[in-house]
This record gives structure tokens, sequence and C-alpha cells, in this order.
């Protein structure tokens, strides 16, 4: 099976291409960069290199979010364009998932991913390894970061914390979870497109044309006209063809 | 060689569109999915939710124009797509989609200017011939464009702060008509009198550039003068004071500007262009002072935002092979 993994969800870009043997190639950026710019640029070099069409991928992997809102939907776009037009096989994996992917099996350890979403909340999540697989304990979620702090201390039990990110709370998390806060290398800290293909590569397909984004968070005007709204008056059907 | 075929993908505002067009002229499909409902909820487009709907409808609707045109990826001899002018976000699905398209199936990628789409929206319908001067009219933009070849595009003219069509969502929004406020607008006219006598703006002034703010401002002020002193306010009589005041700006200068080239058509575009009110003052004015020009004006259905007229636009590039590589960024302030 002839995997392309695409995660540009926040400012590292990467790419990999996998089959049945595992990692052909990959390419992973952490410049600040235009995702628009280099993403297909590097997809074809990418397959140049590794001498793949694009009619042979199987299926193509995208980390589906949480993320930079634009950034999740230009990898989105790209993936399921991409696998509409070649025919392949679409799977989404949180890009949560993707980072907890990088690690490490420690027995009665958690794995926490996580990203910033601005004025003291984080995107985070809660993984843990099974039968050599990284899983997800509970769904994905955007929280306070004060509030995530104390269900981690709850927890009592080693965390890994994952992500470029982990550094700008590092304060409230130390404090908390003290010797069971665990730091993975620098190395570790970035999603990896080959991670996520792997991810993918025993999950279900999602129907490419209904396929979007995980933001985890509605826009700021919909939360807002929710609130002001009953369970009647929601609606819905809002694309109408002309 | 047997007629050329381009599929062109359009997401700048608040439509999600996809269409195959041959030869630049014939529509084999033109697929629009519009967001207007959702974006009423918040009484105009909200970028982000543009964006997040774009997402979700892409590559349903590129299916639906290939499949109604009939024909495979193999018939197909380019994809096109608008880079701008618009929202960068919205910008971004359209782009990203076609060069995922273009990379799949091994197709050259066309890059088109919005604004040129609206202008030739027209040549769906008629012959273009040039030199030709277009007056662009929508949402966004106001522009009075002299184009001596397919290729040659001059701006004469433009607004200096808002769009003509910007103006009328603004006023929409103040006598509390629906978003988009145009098409309300322009039926309130058609039952009023030009009873208020807005302002004409720079109508006088030896250029062939446009002022919109201060006929809003003057319209503002005067509703809430009225709503102060308790007295009556004549809806119909406002929109259709407003509209004069618009539509005999725009039409005073297009025709000086027509007459002072050697145009052989006058050619409207944009969403403004499906305003009754401007295409009759247009048709008129054209049959009684340049009677040797022939006015185009597109069908109520190419004058909004849609796919065909970016692959009409695009299939002058692709005769001159001007394509873009992967690199292809969504432009929001592009420029003709």
């Amino acid at each position: 099976m002839k995997i392309l993994g695409i995660d540009t969800s926040n400012q590292a870009m990467s790419i990999a291409l996998v089959d049945e043997d595992g990692l052909v190639i990959e390419k992973t950026v952490n410049i600040k960069r235009n995702h628009s710019i280099q993403l297909m640029p590097s997809i074809e070099a990418l397959f140049g290199e590794a001498n793949w069409v694009p009619k042979d991928i199987d299926r193509v992997a995208v980390a589906s979010g949480p993320g930079s809102y634009t950034g999740v939907r230009i990898g989105v776009t790209v993936a399921k364009t991409l696998a509409y037009a070649v025919g392949a096989e679409l799977v989404g994996v949180s890009s949560l998932h993707v980072l907890a992917g990088n690690g490490e099996q420690i027995p009665g350890s958690f794995i926490v991913p996580l990203f910033d979403a601005r004025r003291g909340n984080i995107y985070t999540g809660l993984y843990h390894y099974q039968q050599g697989v990284c899983r997800p304990v509970q769904t994905d979620t955007h929280i306070a970061i004060e509030k995530w702090a104390d269900f981690l201390e709850g927890l009592q039990a080693p965390v890994q914390l994952v992500g470029t990110d982990v550094n700008k709370h590092m304060d409230v998390l130390n404090n908390r979870l003290g010797d069971r806060l665990l730091l993975l290398a620098p190395s570790q800290t970035l999603p990896r497109a080959s991670v996520l293909a792997e991810l993918a590569r025993d999950k279900k397909p999602e129907v490419v044309h209904t396929f979007e984004p995980s933001y985890l968070k509605l826009a700021e005007a919909e939360q807002k006209w929710m609130e002001t709204q009953t369970e009647e008056s929601l609606g819905g059907g809002w694309i109408e063809k002309l | 060689m047997s007629s050329r075929k381009i599929l062109a993908i359009e997401t700048s505002c608040d439509e999600t569109s996809a269409a195959v067009i041959e030869e630049g002229k014939v529509i084999l499909s033109n697929i629009v999915a519009s967001q207007v409902k959702s974006h009423q909820r918040f009484g105009g487009v909200v970028p982000e939710i543009a964006s997040r709907h774009h997402v979700e409808q892409i590559t349903l609707i590129i299916e639906e124009a290939m499949q109604e045109a009939g024909i495979a990826y193999a018939d197909l001899d380019a994809v096109a797509v608008t880079e701008g002018p618009g929202l960068v976000g919205a910008l971004l699905i359209g782009v990203n989609a076609a060069k995922a398209i273009a990379f799949a199936h091994g197709l050259p990628l066309i890059a088109v200017n919005h604004i040129k789409g609206h202008i030739f929206a027209n040549r769906l319908v008629s012959d273009m011939q040039f030199p030709l001067l277009s007056l662009v009219v929508s949402g966004g933009h106001t522009e009075l464009i002299y184009m001596s070849a397919p290729d040659s595009f001059e701006v004469i003219g433009e607004t200096r702060d808002d769009a003509a069509g910007e103006a009328y969502d603004k006023i929409g929004r103040v006598l509390g008509v629906p978003y988009p406020g145009g098409k309300h607008i322009d039926e309130m006219a058609h039952k009023g009198a030009d009873t208020y006598h807005f302002p004409r703006a720079m109508i006088r002034e030896d250029n062939y550039d446009f002022s919109f703010s201060g006929l809003k401002s003057a319209f503002i002020n005067t509703v809430h003068n009225a709503k102060q002193k308790g007295e009556p306010i004549h809806t119909d009589d406002l929109a259709a004071s407003f509209q004069a005041a618009v539509v005999e700006v725009l039409v005073d200068k297009t025709i000086r500007a027509a007459k002072d080239r050697p145009v052989k058509q006058l050619v409207l575009a944009g969403g403004v262009a499906a305003n009754r009110g401007l295409r009759s003052a247009l048709e008129k004015a054209v049959a009684a002072e340049l009677p040797e020009v022939k006015l185009l004006i597109p069908p109520l259905a190419l004058c909004g935002d849609n796919a065909a007229m970016i692959g009409a636009a695009a299939q002058v590039k692709l005769a001159k092979a001007e394509f873009s590589d992967y690199a292809l960024n969504g432009q929001p302030g592009l420029s003709v």
C-alpha cells in the first residue's frame, strides 16, 4: 500500500511517502513559511525523488486538526482533492495524535501532545500505548491550561509532553506535575508525516466529499450567534445551489 | 486542433464554484454553491466561515462540474483558478484544490484575476470586440477598465473609497433588509422616487474616479435625523434616491470615458451588473449617446461570482501558454 502523508496543521510542514515496507522519503520543514506556497512543490519533488506518480497512491493521510485554521485547511484541501482526483482513499488523523505518535512506550505513562490556542487555552489530548500502538484514551479538547494541568495532576502517573508549544506552558505544568513530567528530545517535538502515515495505515477511510477539518472550535462569529439562538432556531442547510 | 476545455474553480468570496468551459465561450457546466444563507446570520460575509464552507464543498462541486460536462479528466487541457483578489482564506481553498487536480492529472495550471473573470463573463454570451471599455461593479470593486486587446487591461478610473456594491450592503443594513442588500434596494427603488436628492460625488470632476462613502454618510445621516425628529421615513423613496445617485455617477462617467476612446463595445460586469436600475439606465444612455457602440450586459446568472467566467478568462492565457507553477498562492489584493 502506497500512502502519502501530509501535516500542515501548524508552523512545521511534514510530508512522507510510505509503502508496505515503511518509509520511502520524508520532508519536515520547521521554518516559518507559507504552506500554500511550499506544500505542492514539495509533494511534487518527493514524488520525483521516489519515482512515484500520483496515480500510484492508494491512500492519502492528512492531519485533520486541530491547529492553525488556515494551515489545517491547506493540508485537508490538497489531501481530499488529490484523493478524489486519483481515486485514492482518504484518512484523517488528529494532528494531536500525530504528535503523540512521537512519544515513547513507557509502561504506565500517558502521552500528552499540545498546541497553544492563545488566551491561556490549549488544544490537547490524552494518549497511551496499547499493544505497541499509540491510541487516544479520550477525545481531543480545547481547554484552559490551568484546568488541563489540574486534570493531569489527578492522573497520578508519568506524563510525556509533546510539542513545540510545551515550553510556553512549562511553568504551570512543571508546578503541578513535578517529576512526573517527562520531556522528549527536541527531535521528537515536531510532527512527522511518516508517523501520521503509519497511524493511518489501519484506519477506516473517510468519505472524501464530506470530509472536513476538526477545528475543535467554532468560528468566533458562529459561537456568538449560537449563544443568541434557541435549539429550534439553529437551522442548517447553509449552502444553496444556484 | 480539437476544441480546448478548461476546468475552472472560483472560491474568492462566498460562492464555491466549478465549471467546464470549451474554447473560452461554451459552458459545458457551471456549478455554483452559494453560502449566502449562512452569512445572513451575521449580516455579512465572515471570512473564517466562508473558508470552512469552501473546504466542505470543494470536491463535491468539482465532481458535479465534471459530471455535468460529461467529460473525463483526460479530455481537459488545463485547470484554471481565481488567484485573487478576494478573501485570502477563501482563495486558498480553490488555489490548493486546483494545484492538486493539476498535479494528479498532469494538467497545466492557469491563475486568473477575478476582475478579469467578471469582464470575460460576457464572452460566454457574445463576441467581445476590442478596443472596449468595461465598467466592473461589485461588492468589492468599482472600476473602469479600457481593453485594447484581450490581454490588455488599463484601469482608467476606480473608486477612491467604498465599492458601489459595498455601499448598497451598508445602506441595506440601515434599512434593515437582509444581506446582501443590493437586490432588495433595487426592488424598493423601483417603487419609490428620487425625492431626497443625495449628492452625486465627483460627477463634475475631470477624471473617471468614483466615491461612494459620502453618499453612504448622507444617506445614514438623513435616516438618523428623521428618526431623531420623529419624522416619517419613506424607505422606498430613500432607496430610489440612493440608487439614482449611484447610477447617475456610474453611467455619466462611463459614457464620458467611452466617448473619449475609440471603443467598439461597452461591457458591464460584476455582481452589481444584476441591478435593474443600472442596466436600464446604461442601455438608455448608450442608445442615446453612443449609437455606434454595442453594449454587452451578462445574463443575471453570470453577474455574480461563478467559475464559468474564470474559465472564459483563462482561455486567453491558455492560448499563450501562460501557466503557473505549484508555488501559486492566493493574492487577496491582486490588481488588474
